[in-house]
């Protein structure tokens, strides 16, 4: 204070004031994620977080909250926000089962490094521990599947926790943050500066690429005679596309994205192979099978990629490059490794490999004329394909002629099972964040959701939700959140009556029994639709699919189309699980 | 710890000595000295399957970090991942393992055994002796023994008790430091 004679507050009365200006926790609380620049909540209030809610209110023309209808939906979307815009999503949901509802979003983010930040309301602190009403130990059961979390007891470390939070989720290999906030913590009194520093000393983590590893992957690079760039969301996370296409072109390395690096190579391009794994092309599945070199970034080796480990890429190298150093020798022990963000590391392998000079470079793309000649005949050998549509409109077809009314711009969001599948392998994309799904933990439900808190981020954009009949009514409810809020997602179901991916491991490994995946009465979707104040339209024949789906596709508002598919169509190619490459199946004829 | 407790009354003098692939390491961890900061390391392994055979917690020369010190067993692959695994932790400063480096290892254990008067306490004393143990308690009954070492000299002591009747057993788990860099010195300290 000044201590200058002419002030005019008596020396008495500073305490006073100053205890009457000091903000509550809540409202430290909603400057503090201000101050990070959130401009959108995602939340379901509760007796926990009246005191947010009640900030909330005055902070209303700062920053907006949307009122989902289920905590699960709230995580789904801000996962949707942050994947969609490269951002920190924000959640937000009262205590016990209001944190219980969101786990699943909140291991979907873990599993799927995806930074978002999810506020917890806590019963009051004398309370901790009694099983008082409404109490779950929340940090407790999200350790596991949070990059951190922290029960914030005194209000003092309220702005210092929520700087903190964010920096985490954001930086390295990004992932949920959950800060648990008791009632009576954002009930009191503190004073709040943004402060540069934290409660606690950070411990950076920061990995430029060793350039001795750099020179040493260059080499083993310019040598290859048959590699293969394995890439996934590591290339997204890290904004690393650009990188990624330069390097690729420069070498004419074949690439081949998993289902989280969907986009962050474009999928038409002539270098690219598509997507690998259970599910993948035929001819990514060879061509990493006979590499002699993997350069796999950003990526964990998960098993549905690899299927069984020890057979997985039997002759190649591995250089592994990824932020996390604990993905590197993992699953697949690395012959060299660079523990680097993706961008960084590939910008230095480039630059390092230009260094060879051009006479390298061009030797080294001549000495891969016969790979390239290999590869394109095992694409014209088994191209991804499907047998015809007879009076069924085939799923396939659903997924090209979406990508044919939408130019493939559009932001396609899904759910998890046989349609996500299909859309991974008929869907091309073109750049990074056109393509949100639920890889790690293949949660049920993301679909919807996460496409709403995708619209949010791109305005009049095309953001599509494919997602099937099965996921679709796990979070519907959803559409009203959407109609409230005005944010013009499309819905497009493939129906087909059933849990498709489970019965299509029962047609394929259990005789056909067929154990409870009926899904044959459901609600009749585009009265559904309407019932929320959507626009719904549906397509049971091949010659109706275009028109509805444009229909669908050119309302103004949240359309859902009801696509009724072929009910018992398959994914192919499948790699049965704990398989490798020669246990491929490549279509239905080979069963 | 219960898997600690199996291991030692069982698995450690009836198995056969471990293979090569699953050999014991001893793992320092300076953690923050915060609420839940133990509980995110012993919950990751069990979460990620790692075993503990023993684990213990003290202050560092700095009041805000915690050491802890856990002995596991694991190929090179498993413990190369539970080093790294721990290093994610937000609140993890630094994860050692010290198997590979010079070091010193340390546990305590007070052992409760049986040692009435007359022949059987002078053979209870004598072993004490031998081992540079100490008895802290006495009764007519029995003794109360405390004996630190490294864990084989330790286990080595309790298996001479045993067939005096050990009525109960106490261990610390293992403790560890990186041993001085001078050799001449460490070794003039009589270590």
């Amino acid at each position: 204070m000044s201590a200058q004679p002419h002030t005019l507050i008596p020396a008495a009365n500073v305490p006073l004031a100053d205890a009457i200006q000091e903000p509550r926790g809540a409202e430290i609380l909603i400057e503090a994620l201000l101050h990070e620049g959130v401009d959108s909540i995602f939340g379901y209030p509760g007796g926990a977080v009246l005191h947010i809610y009640d900030e909330l209110w005055r902070a209303r023309d700062r920053v907006t909250h949307y009122l989902v209808r289920h905590e699960q939906g709230a995580v789904h979307m801000a996962e949707g926000y942050a994947r969609a815009s490269g951002r920190v999503g924000v959640a937000l949901v009262t205590s016990g089962p209001g944190a219980t509802n969101a786990m699943t979003g909140i291991a979907n983010a873990y599993m799927d490094s995806t930074p978002i930040v999810v506020i917890t309301g806590q019963v009051p602190t004398p309370l901790i521990g009694t099983d008082a009403f409404q109490e779950v130990d929340t940090v407790g059961i999200t350790r596991s599947c949070v990059k951190h979390n922290y029960l914030v007891r005194d209000v003092r470390d309220l702005a210092p926790v929520v700087h903190e939070a964010f920096h985490l989720a954001r930086t390295g290999r990004p992932g949920p943050i959950v800060i648990d906030i008791p009632k009576d913590v954002s009930a009191a009194r503190a004073s709040y500066s943004r402060l540069k520093h934290i409660s606690f000393p950070l411990i950076e983590r920061k990995w430029p690429p060793d350039p001795r590893a750099v020179a040493e992957a260059a080499v083993a690079i310019l040598k290859a005679e048959r590699p293969v760039m394995y890439v996934g969301g590591g290339i997204v996370n890290s904004g690393a596309a650009e990188a990624l296409l330069a390097l690729a072109e420069e070498l004419q390395l074949p690439v081949t994205p998993t289902l989280m690096g969907l986009g962050g190579f474009p999928s038409a391009h002539p270098l690219c192979l598509n997507m690998l794994g259970m599910h993948g092309t035929y001819a990514a599945n060879m061509a990493v099978a006979e590499s002699d070199l993997l350069i796999a970034v950003g990526v964990r080796f998960d098993d549905r990629v690899t299927g069984k480990l020890a057979t997985f890429a039997p002759q190649a190298k591995v250089i592994h490059i990824d932020i996390d150093p604990a993905n590197v020798g993992k699953n697949r022990t690395p012959e060299m490794s660079l523990v680097a963000d993706a961008r960084e590391a590939l910008c230095a392998l480039q630059a390092e490999i230009k260094s060879f000079g051009q006479p390298h470079i061009d030797r080294s793309v001549k000495r891969r004329a016969v790979w390239w000649e290999r590869i394109r005949e095992w694409q014209l050998q088994q191209p991804l394909r499907f047998t015809g549509s007879g009076d069924h409109i085939k799923p396939q077809t659903v997924i090209r002629e979406l990508h044919r009314l939408t130019n493939g711009d559009a932001l396609i969001a899904t759910d998890v099972g046989q349609h996500q599948m299909w859309a991974a392998q008929f869907y091309p994309f073109k750049r990074s964040r056109q393509w949100i799904t639920s890889g790690g933990l293949g949660a049920m439900g993301y679909g919807v959701p996460a496409a709403i808190g995708a619209q949010l981020v791109l305005g009049d954009q095309m953001v599509v939700a494919v997602v099937g009949d099965g996921g679709f009514q796990m979070t519907n409810q959803e559409l009203a959140m959407a109609v409230q809020y005005d944010l013009p997602i499309k819905v497009l179901i493939m129906n087909n009556g059933y849990l498709g991916m489970v019965r299509q491991w029962q047609e394929m490994f259990y005789e056909r029994a067929y154990s409870e995946v009926d899904l044959s009465v459901s609600p009749d979707f585009v009265k559904l639709a309407e019932a929320y104040g959507a626009f719904g339209v549906r397509a049971t024949r091949p010659d109706e699919l275009s028109d509805v789906l444009s229909a669908g596709l050119s309302h103004k508002g949240i359309a859902v189309m009801d696509i009724v598919v072929s009910k018992e169509e398959n994914v192919f190619p499948i790699v049965p699980a704990g398989g490798n490459s020669r246990d491929m199946i490549v279509h239905s004829e080979g069963v | 710890m219960i898997e600690s407790m199996e291991a030692i009354t069982f698995s450690s003098f009836i198995l056969p000595p471990s293979s090569f692939n699953n050999m014991r390491h001893t793992l320092s961890i300076v953690v923050a000295d915060q609420p839940g900061e133990l509980s995110r390391i012993v919950g990751l392994f069990s979460a990620r399957g790692f075993n503990i055979e023993t684990l213990s917690v003290g202050q560092t020369p700095d009041p805000h970090w915690s050491r802890v010190t856990v002995v596991t067993r694991g190929d090179d692959r498993t413990i190369e991942q539970i080093v790294k695994q721990c290093s994610r932790l937000a609140r993890v400063r630094e994860v050692l393992d010290v198997t590979m480096q010079p070091h010193i290892e340390r546990e305590m254990a007070l052992i409760d055994v049986e040692a009435t008067p007359g022949a059987m306490r002078q053979e209870v004393l004598s072993l004490v002796a031998v081992f540079r143990a100490k008895v802290v308690d006495i009764s007519q009954t029995g003794m109360i023994i405390e004996a630190s070492g490294n864990k084989e000299k330790v286990e080595a002591f309790i298996e001479l008790l045993r067939p005096m009747g050990v009525r109960d057993i106490t261990r610390t788990g293992c403790i560890a430091i990186g041993r001085l860099s001078n050799e001449v010195a460490s070794v003039a300290a009589g270590v």
